[in-house]
């Protein structure tokens, strides 16, 4: 088992290693580092010596080391566009996204299972049939017009809830938060339940289909010939069963959700690190570009790891084989 | 097939399509009827557009400023000359739908196309060659699979821009996106594709090639691609839709086609900024097309997963 750990361990590095490298990549040869930092009237021996300040000139090896060693202690650099350090413009974007990424993951587990639940056990009734039928116009449906057709009917037509920005947020020193005032409040609904739907579409499906499978199985036909109550055999032994796959996707869609959140910010104004991203491409802000893919990333790897240690966990059988 | 079957069967395609299971399941559901109905007749309208659409939108001198903003032709002030209203520019919305339908699926068809050519050729390789080959191929196929399409085509998009001369964007923009979804949707192929070779290349016709001495080439696109087409089917029509998505997103997210031959997308996004001056109809048009488009290719798609793969029945 730690030999597993350790191993998913060192995957992990690797794929944070060869990230590292593509983002260095980018910095380095695409666009020219140097032509964006200084003006046009730079003479030729002053762009020289900034090369040189740079560590430009060094190996590439050297330079790629020297990435990964800032990069770990969360330099990226300046802005070409805005001209400000990259960790600061991220920190200061950091918690828009968290919140709206959270909310919206809660809000999609906490209806997407229990109507999965639901259209599993109830296959044949009508309510069950309109979830499926709604869960496959969810997955038709983009996420950006999701987003334009609820500012269209809430903010537009019936101006009940805020189309753009955050709100009102409270300033905690090192973390911004929405969730302590009204406005706040108000602005988060519209921006969650957009990136919520689709991975709830996600889920319904997911759900049922786990579910339907572990109800054919031999162990639940058993319990009921044991005579168990349907509530037991439903929610202590089918829903325990279904959830160890669904834990996995569930991880590998908070990634998602958080990569979503770059169309929902677009749409809504939100200003969190999704529309950082988006401006740094249109304006080919390589550095702010970098470090979005590195942080993005990171936050990818962590949570495949922990998907996987959950899983050992939650699953004793695992326990023995890997080691 | 027996020489029996061939004798008893002469009729051809048509009478063996009659008899097939996919037809028959075809026949019976009038929702696969209707979806593909409707994906015909769009690709149809996409296809024959400059002889279909009532307008040229992107002829100058059909266009008419005064004709700007026109609500459809069932609201007040509409004109039954313009049925779904006009946009900003005094274009004619249904027009602008049909030329925009028409970017929107060549982008799609053409980076399924894409992705389609290198996920076979990298399954093919990878289940062929087996050994560190396979192992490398794969582990790149995990890591991207670990990230979600979009953000892959973003990034791309994004490196395409910054590598380009400034002023080429919109020239390239159709080029670059394919490309960048191309790139992003590969894998699902490569890994289907793979996992049958595994299977393909211990049977005895493949052993049959070795041994006769053709080049290893030939037996992978002469002997094993033909049969491991069928699930490579299935995959394509559900990407396309998927495809359609995610060009229509990065086109309202401005990194996709420019406004100057604007696909479904593009035309979303230039009506948002109509929203709240209450000219609904120049997003919501766009995005109903789109939205009706995806959902008949999507239902398509899983109709035909389920009606080729008999264990889902």
């Amino acid at each position: 088992m730690i030999l597993f750990i350790l191993r998913r361990l060192a995957e992990s590095v690797f794929v944070m290693l060869a990230v590292a490298l593509i983002a260095f990549t980018l910095f380095r040869f695409v666009g020219d580092p140097i032509n964006n930092l200084v003006g046009q009237d730079t003479s030729l021996e002053e762009r020289e010596q900034l090369k040189e300040d740079l560590g430009l000139n060094d190996p590439v090896i050297v330079q790629f080391a020297r990435f990964v060693g800032d990069a770990a202690r969360g330099d990226f650099g300046y802005s070409y566009q805005m001209r400000l350090p990259v960790k600061q413009l991220i920190a200061e974007r950091f918690p828009a996204t968290m919140e709206l990424s959270m909310t919206s993951a809660l809000i999609a587990l906490f209806v997407g299972i229990p109507m999965g639940v639901y259209t599993a056990l109830r296959r044949r009734s009508l309510i069950a049939r309109s979830f499926m039928t709604a869960s496959l116009m969810g997955v038709s449906l983009p996420t950006f017009l999701i987003g334009i057709l609820l500012i269209l009917i809430f903010g537009v037509q019936l101006r009940w809830l805020p189309t753009f920005g955050r709100g009102q947020v409270v300033d905690l020193g090192w973390w911004t938060t929405g969730f302590l005032t009204l406005s706040g409040l108000k602005a988060l609904i519209m921006p969650a339940i957009t990136l919520a739907i689709f991975q709830m579409t996600l889920i319904v499906r997911l759900v049922r289909a786990e579910m339907l499978e572990v109800m054919r199985s031999d162990y639940v036909k058993f319990a009921r010939a044991r005579g168990l109550k349907p509530r037991v055999i439903n929610f202590s032994i089918a829903l325990k069963n279904t959830l160890v796959p669904v834990i996995t996707i569930i991880g590998l869609q908070v990634g998602s959700i958080i990569a979503f959140a770059i169309i929902t910010e677009s749409v809504f104004q939100w200003p969190g690190l999704g529309l950082l991203f988006i401006q740094a491409i249109s304006e080919v802000d390589i550095p702010v570009m970098a470090a979005y893919l590195m942080l993005i990333s990171f936050i990818f790897v962590l949570i495949n790891l922990a998907v996987d240690l959950l899983y050992l966990v939650i699953d004793p059988r695992l326990r023995g084989e890997t080691a | 097939m027996t020489d029996t079957d061939r004798t008893e069967r002469p009729a051809g395609l048509l009478a063996r399509l009659d008899e097939s299971d996919l037809w028959w399941s075809f026949r019976h559901s009038p929702t696969v009827i209707v979806a593909a109905l409707t994906t015909l007749v769009m690709f149809a309208a996409a296809i024959f557009a400059p002889w279909i659409a009532p307008h040229d939108p992107f002829d100058l001198s059909q266009v008419n400023l005064l004709d700007a903003l026109l609500p459809p032709m069932w609201e007040e002030g509409g004109m039954a000359a313009f049925p779904l209203g006009t946009d900003d520019q005094g274009r004619d919305m249904l027009s602008t739908i049909i030329y925009g339908a028409r970017i929107s699926l060549f982008v799609g068809f053409a980076s399924v196309a894409l992705a389609m050519v290198i996920g076979v050729a990298v399954g093919l390789v990878s289940g062929y060659a087996g050994g560190w080959v396979d192992t490398v191929l794969m582990r790149i196929a995990d890591v991207q699979l670990s990230f979600p399409a979009i953000l892959i085509a973003l990034l791309i998009d994004g490196v395409a821009r910054g590598l380009l001369p400034r002023g080429s964007h919109d020239a390239l923009a159709f080029y670059v996106l394919v490309t960048a979804i191309g790139l992003s949707f590969w894998v699902q192929y490569a890994r289907t594709v793979r996992g049958s070779v595994l299977v393909e290349r211990r049977k005895e016709y493949v052993l049959a090639a070795q041994v006769t001495g053709l080049p290893s080439l030939t037996i992978l696109v002469r002997h094993i691609l033909p049969n491991v087409t069928g699930p490579v089917l299935v995959i394509a029509t559900i990407q396309l839709a998927l495809a359609i998505i995610t060009e229509a997103t990065l086109s309202f997210l401005g990194v996709g086609i420019p406004p100057t031959s604007p696909s479904l997308g593009t035309l979303i996004r230039i009506g948002n900024d109509f929203l709240f001056s209450g000219e609904w109809w120049i997003t919501i048009f766009p995005g109903a097309a789109l939205v009706i488009l995806v959902l008949a290719v999507n239902i398509l798609g899983d109709w035909l997963r389920d009606a080729l793969n008999p264990k889902l029945r």
